[in-house]
């Protein structure tokens, strides 16, 4: 039996995605939901996977499946294979240094989590501080909540403007020596800002803070180069890439991750075990106890060679002109008023009718085959920001098409005509 | 699949867009905030109880249409009853937007009245919150509790 990796294959350059033939590579997409064709506009929440990608995890189950590192026998060796290669994979289409930087997690969560407890509780103390933003997912405030209560450390928040932009002066100004950690996203989940992450990151570094980026919303956007950024750690999900769920990615930098204890105790992540006396393991398995996802990091290494196959800049190029076709679109609903309109704006489209309620929206769109997301996003401070309970948001993958955007327009008229 | 129209009847369309009894008493004898954290729907509820009787109720808050419309016929709806009348007309109502939905609207309770319109709800799981959302909400104000959450 051979490899069961193939090995990565990388976009022409140059030409336009083709979106027609890269939508029938999801199985999902091909349905009608409630009598209509599904116009899948959910992405930024979790997003559909490609044939390849089912095929990777069906593959492992079916032809070689077996628990990783500590099997001498054939299977084992193939799945350890595999589960490594897509720990290359993951290296390389972050420009990480090294693999042993890239450390497999639950997801985009737990990785922020790891980085709060296992650095956080040795390098804060009482009287520091850590900065976040005011647009930040919850995934990327109650960590550092938790952390600062029990260190009797100060949070601290970086307002934004009523674009939904973080005001840089004032992110500045917040910085301190105090200030042990920084952490922001790349893209918000709820309004689709794009953070300067390279500019903020050399602000915060400009004052000893160590930096730590949430990307899960950029990374299956964006072309990404983790030591361009040049913060020290960078978390995304699995299942926002087209990838499986249950399965992200922490990366940091070596320095910081040798100096930092293991988090959670087990198996994989030792050397040695008496009871008088561990030995953990080096990097990047001291911080991956237990078995892992093992098929799930081996779809996420094809997701990410999916990735390739397309071209981000395609991707990019592709993802922002629908997003701009859907915001003159948008625009032109009566009642309708964008929420997150920042200049520098990925994948998603955020929005409130006048006196119709987010939850009524979602219901009518369903019922006309068009999913998208209502509520807070797990972004309650930002709602709370802008006044508003909740939004809908329609949300981009980049098998979305103007067609989708103007199936939108379309079922948000009969929003209207049942509210109005 | 269910129809919209199954969800969103002429009743409660009618609710929402002219919500009932939404204000404030000044003199209400309990009070209570709901929140239903999923949504973001927020509401207060204020009674008024003499000798063992709601006298006055009403409500104030952020909704969507099924919470809007269920606060304002359900302020309709237990004018004039005493607690426990209240409490059972809750149950009733919690029994028929959480039936199966194949037997949605079939075994409705005879006291529901109009509460029935909301025979739809059940076809619709996550708007179940938001329909009982204003029904804990007075329970809460009745017994004393100024906080609930549908959580
Ligand atoms: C910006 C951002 N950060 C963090 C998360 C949390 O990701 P996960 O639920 O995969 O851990 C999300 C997902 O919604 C997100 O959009």
């Amino acid at each position: 039996m051979s490899a069961p990796v193939p090995a990565p294959s990388v976009a022409p350059a140059g030409l336009a995605l083709d979106v027609a033939a890269l939508r029938a590579e999801f199985p999902v997409l091909r349905q009608r939901v409630h009598g209509k064709p599904l116009v899948f506009l959910d992405s930024a929440a979790s997003a559909q996977k490609p044939q390849v990608v089912i095929d990777a995890e069906r593959r492992c189950y079916e032809e070689y499946y077996a628990n990783i590192h500590r099997g001498v026998h054939k299977l084992s060796q193939l799945s350890t294979e595999a589960y490594e290669g897509a720990r290359e994979d993951v290296r390389r289409f972050i420009g990480a240094a090294s693999t042993k930087e890239v450390i497999f997690t639950r997801g985009t969560t737990e990785s922020i989590n790891l980085v709060a407890q296992a650095w956080g509780r040795k390098n804060v103390g009482p009287g520091d501080e850590v900065l976040i933003t005011a647009l930040e997912h919850h995934s990327n405030i109650v960590p550092w909540q938790m952390l600062c209560e029990e260190r009797h450390a100060k949070l601290k928040v970086a307002p934004i403007d009523d674009r939904g932009v973080v005001i840089l002066e004032e992110f500045e100004k917040q910085l301190s020596v105090r200030t042990k950690m920084c952490a922001f996203s790349h893209v918000s989940n709820a309004l689709g800002t794009v953070n300067p992450v390279k500019q903020m990151t050399a602000m915060a570094k400009k004052r000893g803070a160590v930096v730590l980026v949430d990307g899960a919303q950029a990374m299956p956007r964006i072309p990404l180069d983790v030591q361009d950024v040049g913060c020290d750690f960078y978390a995304f999900s699995g299942h926002k890439a087209y990838g499986p769920s249950g399965i992200g990615v922490l990366w940091g930098r070596r320095e910081l991750l040798q100096a930092m204890p293991p988090w959670q105790g087990g198996g994989d992540m030792i050397l040695s075990v008496s009871f008088g006396k561990t030995l953990y393991n080096e990097l990047p398995y001291k911080f991956e106890a237990g078995t892992p996802n093992i098929a799930g990091g081996i779809a996420l290494g094809a997701a990410i060679r999916w990735l390739e196959s397309k071209g981000m800049e395609r991707i990019l190029a592709h993802e922002d002109a629908v997003l701009r076709y859907g915001t003159q679109q948008l625009l032109k609903v009566p009642g309708l008023t964008l929420v997150g309109t920042s200049p520098e704006k990925a994948g998603v489209l955020s929005f409130v009718l006048a006196g119709i309620h987010p939850h009524d929206i979602g219901q009518v769109l369903d019922a006309e085959g068009v999913a998208i997301r209502t509520g807070h996003h797990c972004a309650q401070p930002v709602m709370d920001r802008f006044g508003i309970p909740a939004t809908a948001r329609a949300s981009l993958g980049v098998y979305n098409t103007n067609e989708d955007l103007d199936a939108l327009v379309r079922a948000l008229g009969k929003v209207r005509e049942m509210f109005g | 699949m269910s129809d919209l129209r199954e969800l969103y009847q002429e009743v409660i369309l009618d609710h929402t867009k002219k919500p009932r009894n939404k204000r404030v008493i000044a003199d209400a004898t309990g009070q209570s905030h709901g929140v239903n954290p999923l949504c973001g729907d927020k509401a207060t509820v204020y009674v008024k109880v003499e000798d063992g009787r709601v006298v006055d109720v009403s409500f104030d808050g952020q909704g969507c249409s099924i919470s809007t419309a269920s606060a304002s016929m359900m302020t309709e709806a237990v004018r004039g009853k005493t607690a426990a009348e209240v409490e059972t007309l809750f149950e009733r109502f919690h029994a028929l937007v959480t039936a199966p939905s194949d037997q949605a609207g079939q075994n409705a309770a005879p006291e529901l009245g109009k509460l029935a319109v909301f025979s739809g709800v059940c076809e619709f799981p996550v708007r179940v919150k938001c329909a009982s959302l204003p029904w804990h909400t007075l329970k809460a104000a009745l017994t004393g509790d100024d906080a609930v959450s549908t959580e």
